[in-house]
C-alpha cells in the first residue's frame, strides 16, 4: 500500500492502496463513485470508462499508478441530475436507456470521441462505439441521443 | 421504523392522519400465512390496502409493490398507475419496490406477468381503485354531494361546476382511521379518462442514471464492509478436494478464506485485494463429470432419454400426412444462450447474530429470503431481503446466486461481504437458455392449405429459479450442497387440459383442440405437439421468452417455407391459417406499416446464381406470434441485405406491431420493443454458448459474440395497438420472440437460403449461399 494522489472532478484525493490497483476500483471503492462500473474487468465493454487527457479510457485495467496527476472525468464529473451536462441532456431526451448499467461507458466514450472528433459522420460514430456494449440493446436512442448532442455542440 | 416493529404493525393499513407522518394503528395480526401469491411467512397481508398504499397528512402516496424494476421501466408505469388512479400528479407518489420487510410477497419480476399481475383491477391496480373510490365516498359525505357530482385532481375532490367546494385527500383522512381492505369490486379508472397513465411519461430514474449518481446494488456500502471473491470449480461437476490458505494468507488485506461445501470464496478487506487472492488461492478439484461433445449436440440431445409431454393430438396426423397432396418438413437448431449481463452479478450480505440482511438485485426477493435462510440455516423471518437494481437481466443471471455466496461468506466472517462475480465467473456458471432441436411436419391440400401440422421439440433442462425451496437451482445452491432436481424421463400422456400455450410449443396456425375445446390461434385441425425434455450438462433458466423464443423460431420459419412451396405470400398464407383476430390485426397493421408488396419468396432475384446478379440480395420477411397464446401480440417485418461474398447479414429495417391491450406508457413500450427486436437480433446473428469436454468456453465478450453498440443499426418502427376493454398484458418479450424467424424469413425471400440453425453466421449463409449455387448450376 501507498499513498497517492489522484485528481478526479476537479478535486484531489489521498488514497492509500495498492499502487498496482485498477483505477476504478480507486474511484468506486475509495472514493465511492457510481459512475464508471465492473461490467467485465478485462477492458473489453466499456462500462467503467472514464476520460483522462480528453480521451476515454478503460479504468478496469489502468493501474492508477500509471495516472499520476492527469485529470480524471467521470459520468458525475460531467454533470448532475439537476443539470445535466448536454450529451446528459440528450440521453434524457431520448430516454436513451433501459437498465442504465452501461451508460457510463456509452456517454463518456461518445462525449470523448466527439470532442475530439468533431465533425465524425454517422459511420465513424458507430466505428468509435464498436467496443462497447449494451446488453439491453438500447441502441437505436443511444446512437439518436449521440447525435442530438453531436449536432448541438457545433 | 425498526424491521420487527413494522412486521408487528403491517398488515394493518390504515389511512390514518392525524399527524404529518402516517400513522400505522395496530389491529389484529393479519393470518398473512395465505394470499394471492406465495406469501407463507410474509408478515403483509395482500388484502390490507396498506400492504400497497399509504397516504398521508399531505396528500401524498406511498405505494408498495412486488415487482421490480428491471431496466423495464416498471417502476415509472406503477408509479403513473398510482397516481392515476388517485388523481396524483407523478411527484406525489413514492413507490417502495421489493423489500421484505415492506412490500407484499409477490413472487418474481419473470415471465411479463408485471403488466398483467399489477395493471388490471388486482393487486396494486386494486389497491389504487380501492383508495379512489374511498376518498370519493369520503368526499361525498364530507360535501353533502352524491359521487357522481365530484372530480378529483391533483388529490383535491371537488363539486364539478363549483370549485369552491372541495377537499383535499388530506382533510378528509385527518384524524380518521380506515381500516380497509381491498375492495373486490374498485374499478380502474377507464382509459379515455387518463392523464397520466397511458402518456410517454419519461422515466423517474433517467437523470441519475444518465448523471452517474443512480445507486446500483454495485454502489452499495454498508459500514465495516469488506469484499468477497468466490472460487468457482474448473470443470462442470468439479468437486473440491481440498484448499491450502497457506497460499494466500500473508496476502494485503486477507480476512479468510470460506469453504462450504464446493463453494469457495476469499474475503479481503478491498475489492482488488480479494480478486488477488482469489486468483492465487490453491484449490484442488477433482476433474469433474465431462461434457458431451459440442459437435453433434443436437443429435445427442434426441437420443436422451426425456420427459415428454404433449401439448395437443388429433390423432390423425399421420393420416392426414399421408393422404395429402404434398408434404414438407424440416428440422431447426437453437442454441444455449446467455443472459450476459453488463455488469457481473453483485450483492452484499450482513449476516450477524442470528439475522441476515441481503441487499440483492434479485427478482425474487422473497423467494431469495427463504432460499439465501436455507442456506444459512435461519428462519425466513430473520432473513430480510432489499431489493436493489443490478445490471440487466432478462431473465435469470447470478443475481440469486451472488446473494447466496455473499450471504455464506458474510456469516463466516460475522461482518458485512459484499461479493461481485468475475466476467467468467458470470458466464460460465450461469442458466442459460435452452437449447432446442425442432422438427416439423406438414401435409398441403390440393389448394395449397394446410391440413396437418406435426411438431416435436427436443430441449434441455436443468435447476431454473431457485423458488422458494430449491437453491440447489443455481450454481452456488448446488455447490453448497443443495440438490438439483433433476429430470425424470416419462412417456407423454394423451393431452386433456385445455390448450394455453404458455410455451409457444403449438404453432400459431393449428386449432389446438383438446377435449373439444380450442385454444390455438389458427385453424389447422389435424395437429400434434410433442415435446421431450432432457437433463442439460448446464444450467438452464428462463432467458427472455424462454422456449417461445426458441419455439416460434422453429413455427414461423416453417410456416415461411409451407408458403413457399405452395407459392404463397407469407403474409396472405399467414392470415389465411390464423383464427385468432388480435393476432391477425397486428399481422395486417405490420404488413401495412411496412408496405408490404404480395408475392411468395424467395423474390425474384432471389435463390439465383450470384454470378451475373449483384454482390448485395435484399429481401423481407414476417414473423407473428401470440405471446404465451393470449399474452400480448406482435408481427414483425424485417427488411434484410444479404452480402453474398461474405454471407453476412444486413439488417436494414425492422417494423412491429404490437397490440398488449391498454398501453401504459406509449415511450416506455416503444423503448421495449426496440430493445426486443435489437436483443433478438444480436441473439440470432452472433450468440451461442460453447464449451470444450470440460468446461464451458464462452467466458468474455471475445468468447461469446453480441452486438456491440456500434453495430450497423437497423431503423425499429413501432406500430402500437392500443386496445380498451380487455387486459393489460406482458411487453417486454413480444418482440424479441419473433426477431429469428421474421430475420431468417427475410434471408430466404433475398437468397433463396433458408436458415435453419441459429445463430446465423456469416459462415452458415455463405454455406446455405453456396448450395444454393450448385443446385442453380445443376438445374442449368
Amino acid at each position: 500500500m501507498s499513498a497517492l494522489t489522484v485528481h478526479v472532478n476537479g478535486r484531489a484525493h489521498s488514497v492509500d492502496v495498492d499502487p498496482a490497483t485498477p483505477l476504478l476500483y480507486v474511484l468506486s471503492d475509495d472514493l465511492g463513485l457510481h459512475g464508471p462500473k465492473f461490467g467485465c474487468g478485462l477492458g473489453q465493454c466499456g462500462a467503467c470508462a472514464v476520460i483522462v487527457n480528453g480521451k476515454a479510457i478503460r479504468s478496469c485495467v489502468t493501474p492508477v499508478s500509471t495516472i499520476g496527476t492527469s485529470e480524471v472525468t467521470t459520468l458525475e464529473g460531467l454533470g448532475t441530475p439537476e443539470k445535466p451536462h448536454p450529451i446528459q441532456q440528450a440521453f434524457i431526451e431520448e430516454q436513451a436507456a433501459q437498465c442504465g448499467f452501461c451508460l457510463n461507458g456509452v456517454i463518456v466514450s461518445a462525449k470523448a470521441y466527439l470532442d475530439q472528433n468533431p465533425k465524425a459522420s454517422d459511420d465513424e460514430v458507430r466505428q468509435a462505439l464498436s467496443n462497447v456494449l449494451c446488453r439491453c440493446f438500447a441502441n437505436v436512442r443511444m446512437l439518436h441521443a449521440i447525435k442530438r448532442y453531436q449536432e448541438k455542440r457545433s | 421504523m425498526k424491521r420487527r416493529e413494522f412486521l408487528k404493525t403491517s398488515g394493518a393499513l390504515i389511512v390514518s392522519f392525524s399527524s404529518a407522518a402516517s400513522v400505522i394503528s395496530a389491529v389484529a395480526e393479519a393470518s398473512a400465512g395465505q394470499g394471492p401469491f406465495d406469501t407463507r411467512n410474509s408478515g403483509i397481508d395482500p388484502q390490507k390496502l396498506d400492504s400497497w398504499i399509504r397516504l398521508d397528512a399531505n396528500g401524498n402516496v406511498t405505494a408498495f409493490t412486488g415487482k421490480a424494476e428491471l431496466g423495464q421501466g416498471m417502476l415509472t408505469a406503477q408509479m403513473q398507475l398510482v397516481a392515476e388512479e388517485l388523481s396524483l400528479p407523478l411527484s406525489r407518489v413514492t413507490l417502495v419496490q421489493c423489500d421484505t420487510s415492506k412490500t407484499p410477497d409477490q413472487g418474481t419480476t419473470s415471465g411479463s406477468q408485471s403488466t398483467p399481475t399489477n395493471f388490471n383491477e388486482r393487486n396494486l391496480a386494486l389497491a389504487a381503485a380501492t383508495l379512489r373510490e374511498a376518498l370519493t365516498k369520503l368526499a361525498s359525505e364530507r360535501l353533502g354531494m352524491p359521487v357522481d357530482r365530484l372530480a378529483i385532481a391533483d388529490g383535491v375532490v371537488s363539486v364539478k361546476g363549483d370549485a369552491s367546494k372541495k377537499v383535499s385527500y388530506g382533510e378528509l383522512v385527518a384524524g380518521k382511521t380506515l381500516n380497509l381492505t381491498l375492495s373486490r369490486t374498485a374499478k380502474r379508472k377507464p382509459m379515455h379518462d387518463w392523464t397520466v397513465l397511458g402518456k410517454p411519461v419519461m422515466r423517474a430514474d433517467m437523470a441519475a442514471m444518465a448523471a452517474g449518481t443512480f445507486e446500483f446494488v454495485h454502489n452499495v456500502k454498508v459500514p465495516g464492509m469488506l469484499h468477497g471473491r468466490v472460487v468457482r470449480p474448473p470443470a462442470v461437476g468439479a468437486t473440491l478436494v481440498g484448499v491450502d490458505e497457506s497460499s494466500v494468507r500473508s496476502m494485503p488485506g486477507f480476512v479468510k478464506v470460506v469453504v462450504v461445501k464446493n463453494v469457495v470464496g476469499v474475503v479481503c478487506e478491498k475489492p482488488w485485494q480479494a480478486m488477488q487472492a482469489a486468483r492465487a488461492l490453491k484449490a484442488t478439484w477433482s476433474a469433474g463429470e465431462g461434457l458431451p461433445s459440442q459437435d453433434g449436440f443436437y443429435e445427442f440431445m434426441k437420443k436422451q432419454r426425456s420427459r415428454d409431454a404433449l401439448a395437443v393430438n388429433s390423432r390423425d396426423v399421420e393420416q392426414t400426412l399421408a393422404a395429402s397432396a404434398s408434404t414438407i418438413k424440416a428440422s431447426y437448431r437453437y442454441p444455449y444462450q446467455m443472459h450476459g449481463s453488463m455488469g457481473s452479478s453483485c450483492a452484499v450480505a450482513d449476516v450477524q447474530g442470528g439475522k441476515a440482511t441481503v441487499w440483492s438485485p434479485t427478482q425474487s426477493a422473497y423467494p431469495t429470503r427463504n432460499g439465501v435462510a436455507m442456506l444459512l440455516g435461519l428462519k425466513p423471518e430473520d432473513v430480510r431481503v432489499i431489493f436493489v437494481r443490478g445490471a440487466g437481466c432478462y431473465g435469470l443471471n447470478n443475481a440469486d446466486a451472488v446473494s447466496y455466496d455473499a450471504a455464506l461468506m458474510s456469516k463466516a466472517v460475522g461482518k458485512p461481504v459484499r461479493v461481485q462475480l468475475s466476467r467468467q465467473d458470470e458466464m460460465a456458471w450461469e442458466n442459460y437458455g435452452f437449447a432446442y432441436v425442432i422438427d416439423q411436419r406438414a401435409g398441403v391440400d390440393a389448394k395449397g392449405n394446410i391440413a396437418a401440422w406435426d411438431c416435436e421439440a427436443w430441449s434441455v433442462s436443468k435447476g431454473g429459479r431457485p423458488g422458494y425451496n430449491q437453491p440447489g437451482n443455481v450454481v452456488t445452491g448446488m455447490l453448497a450442497g443443495f440438490a438439483t432436481p433433476s429430470i425424470e424421463p416419462r412417456a407423454a400422456v394423451e393431452p386433456t387440459r385445455e390448450l394455453r400455450n404458455g410455451s409457444n410449443a403449438a404453432p400459431s396456425y393449428i386449432a389446438g383442440i383438446v377435449a373439444g375445446k380450442s385454444g390455438g390461434a389458427g385453424t389447422v385441425k389435424s395437429e400434434r405437439v410433442l415435446t421431450h425434455t432432457i437433463a442439460s450438462p448446464f444450467f438452464t433458466g428462463p432467458l427472455r421468452s424462454p422456449s417461445r423464443l426458441q419455439n416460434t423460431f422453429a413455427h414461423e420459419s416453417f410456416l415461411d417455407e409451407i408458403a413457399a412451396h405452395v407459392k404463397a405470400d407469407p403474409v396472405e398464407y399467414r392470415l389465411r391459417h390464423l383464427s385468432d383476430a388480435r393476432l391477425k390485426e397486428v399481422v395486417q397493421a405490420a404488413a401495412k406499416a411496412a408496405k408490404w408488396d404480395p408475392r411468395p419468396s424467395p423474390s425474384r432475384s432471389g435463390g439465383s446464381s450470384g454470378s451475373g446478379g449483384s454482390s448485395r440480395a435484399s429481401g423481407r420477411g414476417i414473423a407473428c406470434v401470440a405471446y404465451e397464446g393470449d399474452n400480448g401480440y406482435v408481427a414483425m417485418i424485417a427488411e434484410v441485405d444479404v452480402d453474398r461474398a461474405s454471407g453476412h447479414i444486413h439488417v436494414k429495417r425492422f417494423v412491429v406491431a404490437q397490440d398488449c391491450g391498454p398501453v401504459s406508457n406509449p415511450d416506455g413500450m416503444k423503448n421495449q420493443i426496440e430493445g426486443g427486436a435489437l436483443q433478438g437480433l444480436s441473439r440470432a446473428l452472433g450468440e451461442a454458448v460453447t464449451w470444450d469436454d470440460r468446461k464451458v468456453t464462452s467466458i468474455d465478450w471475445r468468447t461469446y459474440h453480441s452486438l456491440p453498440l456500434g453495430f450497423d443499426v437497423p431503423s425499429v418502427e413501432s406500430v402500437l395497438i392500443n386496445r380498451d376493454g380487455v387486459e393489460a398484458t406482458g411487453s417486454g418479450e413480444t418482440a424479441i420472440t419473433v426477431v429469428a424467424a421474421a430475420v431468417g424469413n427475410a434471408v430466404f425471400d433475398a437468397t433463396g437460403v433458408r436458415l435453419r440453425e441459429a445463430p446465423f453466421t456469416p459462415e452458415r449463409v455463405k454455406a446455405g449461399l453456396d448450395a444454393v449455387n450448385t443446385r442453380t448450376a445443376l438445374r442449368r
